[in-house]
């Protein structure tokens, strides 16, 4: 037994060196970029383009023979948008040695993977992040994101709301997650400081409820000319429908987590006329045409949420380490915040907390059933 | 006043959901002593099963009544079949086991089962056609209460009699009856169990599929992971009332919708789940057996 118990654990050793050593040598090989975001569950819709995305970067890029002369690899993996899933996701990255991250696209799961990725030393950009405190708060010193942040945008829906609808009286939900709440948060705050109009209700809903009713309800008793909802679109749909089933007209001012096809799609009729703030219409720009041209080819459909701005990461990514000259961190984060990059969404650099500069929103509204950016 | 009555309706609305639900959590525990955790599944398959029969009839044309009265009919049918099939394959096995093993059984077949359905259709939310007439006479009434809803209390309150009616006056129902009180004695004057059992799961899952195609077709979306709320809910909702009495389940189900919806429109919808669940425990406490549960001395 002893005999066989030595053997077994020399060779056990000897299995986990034969396993350890490619390892190694392969991690000097590549550039390994490493992609996560929701690939599956409810919100899948949200992380899959960016996937394709950073695809179709790499491929282009690897055909042209790659970064510091290595082939870029791409290390795909799931958080479907959950923090506490974000953490396992960001382990399995760092342990497969990847030296950057596009990604996460939750918020709440970003925020819980960037400490990870912090002691690391690892950069994390993510396409579609928009809560305030990753670049404003300062704890989150390895991240940057090609879209704006949620106070840009409910800036932009409460400027909307009072100057170009000129309504007194609103109504502020979300849906008590990370970024429904900070984006109803801030709404609420610069609705009140503008003195122009009455916040005459401010709440959370509970996800995923059987129906909402009783909210609805209590939006028509609190006589708001608009809802300003922070949240996703599964909630948005649910409660734009009731709403319209109670024969109420009050307008629906939402996101960009509504700002989605599938809100179209699942909402139906009643999506007409519901207002939604989203990244800038960049389809004039010829790096956008052909990168959509390219996931038609490459996948036979138009591209999905958050696509040219994982495309604009990727593509900001890899030519930091390429200005770097090496995947050390402190060398990528100053090759981020000094070099321009031209990227489907404009030329962009990053300021000091890892915000895109140049990249804003727009005001859009569903017309015969497709989202038309408002001028 | 006009928005109490609102609230009230909503809440009746809700509650009449949940009791559907809540009535398969109640009579299954009832006879043998089993909380089963894939009942909101069936729930959820109840809606997909009707969305895929009204796709198809739709493209043939039939008018909105007709589709929703045949789409309704085979979601209850097929989910039936998922109830019959899913206590033969999980429960029956583990009839002897102890309790837990067969509980842990229901949590995996939950998971299994909305798994399947995640990849056999897809993740993303579906629209859900509303196929339920706007009634004229319900016109002047449409801004507090909806078509739907008087469709989805209606079609409540109607299973319940009937329910009641198979419970109290038919044979399978006395041997129901039987084998709730004593499974093994029921078995020694010759009720044929295993079939009690099954009718029971079937009886069960053909309500919860009718609640899934109702509040479907209420808010007009569906998505692989909606059995899972629902189902927590309707537990929820069934010992409060008091597990294993079916009156019990409805009016537990009543409760806990005008709580849910009373709090939400007197307080704040934050604290929605807050006021449900407190409310729980204080009944607990006072009543440990729920509203109308009789408590039992364990046999030890």
């Amino acid at each position: 037994m002893d005999h066989f118990g030595k053997v077994f654990v020399k060779s056990f050793f000897v299995i986990l060196i034969a396993i350890a050593v490619p390892g190694f040598c392969f991690a000097s090989d590549t550039i390994k970029l490493g992609v996560a975001g929701p690939h599956s569950g409810d919100l899948a819709s949200y992380g899959i383009p960016s996937v394709k995305a950073a695809e179709l970067v790499v491929k282009e890029i690897n055909a042209k023979g790659g970064v510091l002369g290595k082939q870029v690899e791409m290390l795909v993996e799931d958080d479907v948008c959950k923090p506490e899933i974000a953490t396992n996701t960001a382990t399995k990255l760092i342990s497969r040695g990847v030296h950057v991250v596009l990604g996460h696209i939750c918020s709440g799961a970003t925020k819980s993977a960037m400490g990870l990725y912090k002691d690391s030393n690892i950069i994390a950009m993510s396409p579609s992040a928009t809560n305030p405190a990753l670049t404003q708060s300062g704890d989150y010193p390895n991240f940057y994101r090609t879209i704006a942040s949620d106070d840009a945008q409910a800036r932009l829906e409460v400027d909307f709301a009072l100057n170009v609808l000129k309504l007194k009286k609103i109504a502020v939900l979300h849906d008590k997650g990370d970024y429904g709440k900070g984006l109803a948060e801030f709404a609420r705050k610069f609705l009140e400081d503008s003195g122009k109009a009455e916040v005459v209700l401010y709440e959370g809903i509970t996800p995923g409820a059987v129906d909402y009713s009783a909210v609805v309800q209590k939006i028509k008793r609190s006589n708001a000319e608009a809802v300003i909802f922070g949240g996703y679109h599964p909630e948005a749909s649910k409660i734009v429908g009731q709403m319209r089933r109670k024969k109420m007209d009050t307008i629906f001012i939402s996101d960009d987590g509504v700002k989605d096809d599938t809100f179209i799609k699942v909402a139906g009729k009643d999506a007409e006329g519901v207002y939604a703030t989203g990244p800038m219409d960049t389809s004039k720009n010829p790096m956008t045409q052909s990168a959509n041209e390219a996931h038609k080819k490459a996948y036979g459909s138009d591209p999905g949420a958050f696509f040219l701005n994982a495309y604009a990461a990727t593509l900001a990514l890899l030519n930091a380490i390429e200005k770097a000259g090496s995947t050390d961190y402190d060398a990528i984060s100053k090759a981020l915040k000094t070099e321009y990059v031209e990227t489907p969404l404009g030329k962009i650099s990053f300021d000091e907390r890892g915000d895109a500069t140049g990249i804003g929103f727009s005001m859009y509204q569903v017309q015969n059933g497709v989202y038309v950016e408002l001028k | 006043m006009e928005y109490f009555v609102e609230l009230f309706l909503g809440g009746l609305t809700r509650g009449s959901i949940y009791a559907l639900i809540a009535l398969g959590y109640t009579m299954v525990y009832g006879i043998i002593q089993l909380i089963n955790f894939a009942h909101g599944e069936i729930y959820m398959i109840g809606a997909f099963t009707a969305l895929i029969i009204s796709s198809v009839l739709s493209l043939l044309g039939l008018n909105t009544i007709a589709i929703f009265v045949i789409a309704s009919f085979v979601a209850v049918i097929y989910s039936s079949a998922y109830g019959f099939t899913v206590e033969k394959i999980a429960y029956k096995p583990l009839r002897h086991a102890p309790r837990l093993s067969a509980l842990i059984s229901a949590i995996g077949m939950s998971m299994f089962l909305y798994n399947y359905v995640l990849l056999a259709q897809t993740s993303d939310f579906l629209p859900f056609p509303n196929n339920i007439p706007e009634f004229k006479f319900m016109e002047p009434y449409s801004h507090i209460f909806s078509s739907t809803e008087l469709v989805i209390l209606t079609t409540t309150t109607v299973v319940m009699i009937l329910l009641g009616l198979l419970i109290k006056c038919t044979r399978i129902g006395k041997a129901m009856r039987a084998t709730a009180q004593d499974r093994d004695m029921a078995m020694l004057v010759g009720i044929d169990v295993n079939r009690v059992i099954s009718v029971t799961f079937v009886v069960g899952s053909a309500t919860a599929a009718l609640g899934g195609v109702l509040i479907a077709s209420h808010i007009g979306q569906i998505n692989y992971f909606i059995g899972f709320i629902a189902g927590i809910k309707a537990f929820v909702a069934a010992v409060l009332g008091g597990i294993g009495s079916v009156p019990g389940a409805v009016l537990g189900s009543f409760v806990l919708g005008w709580t849910e919806s009373f709090a939400t429109g007197y307080v704040s919808s934050d604290y929605e789940d807050v006021f449900a669940f407190i409310f729980l425990v204080l009944i607990l406490i006072f009543r440990p057996a729920g509203i109308l549960g009789r408590s039992t001395a364990e046999k030890v």
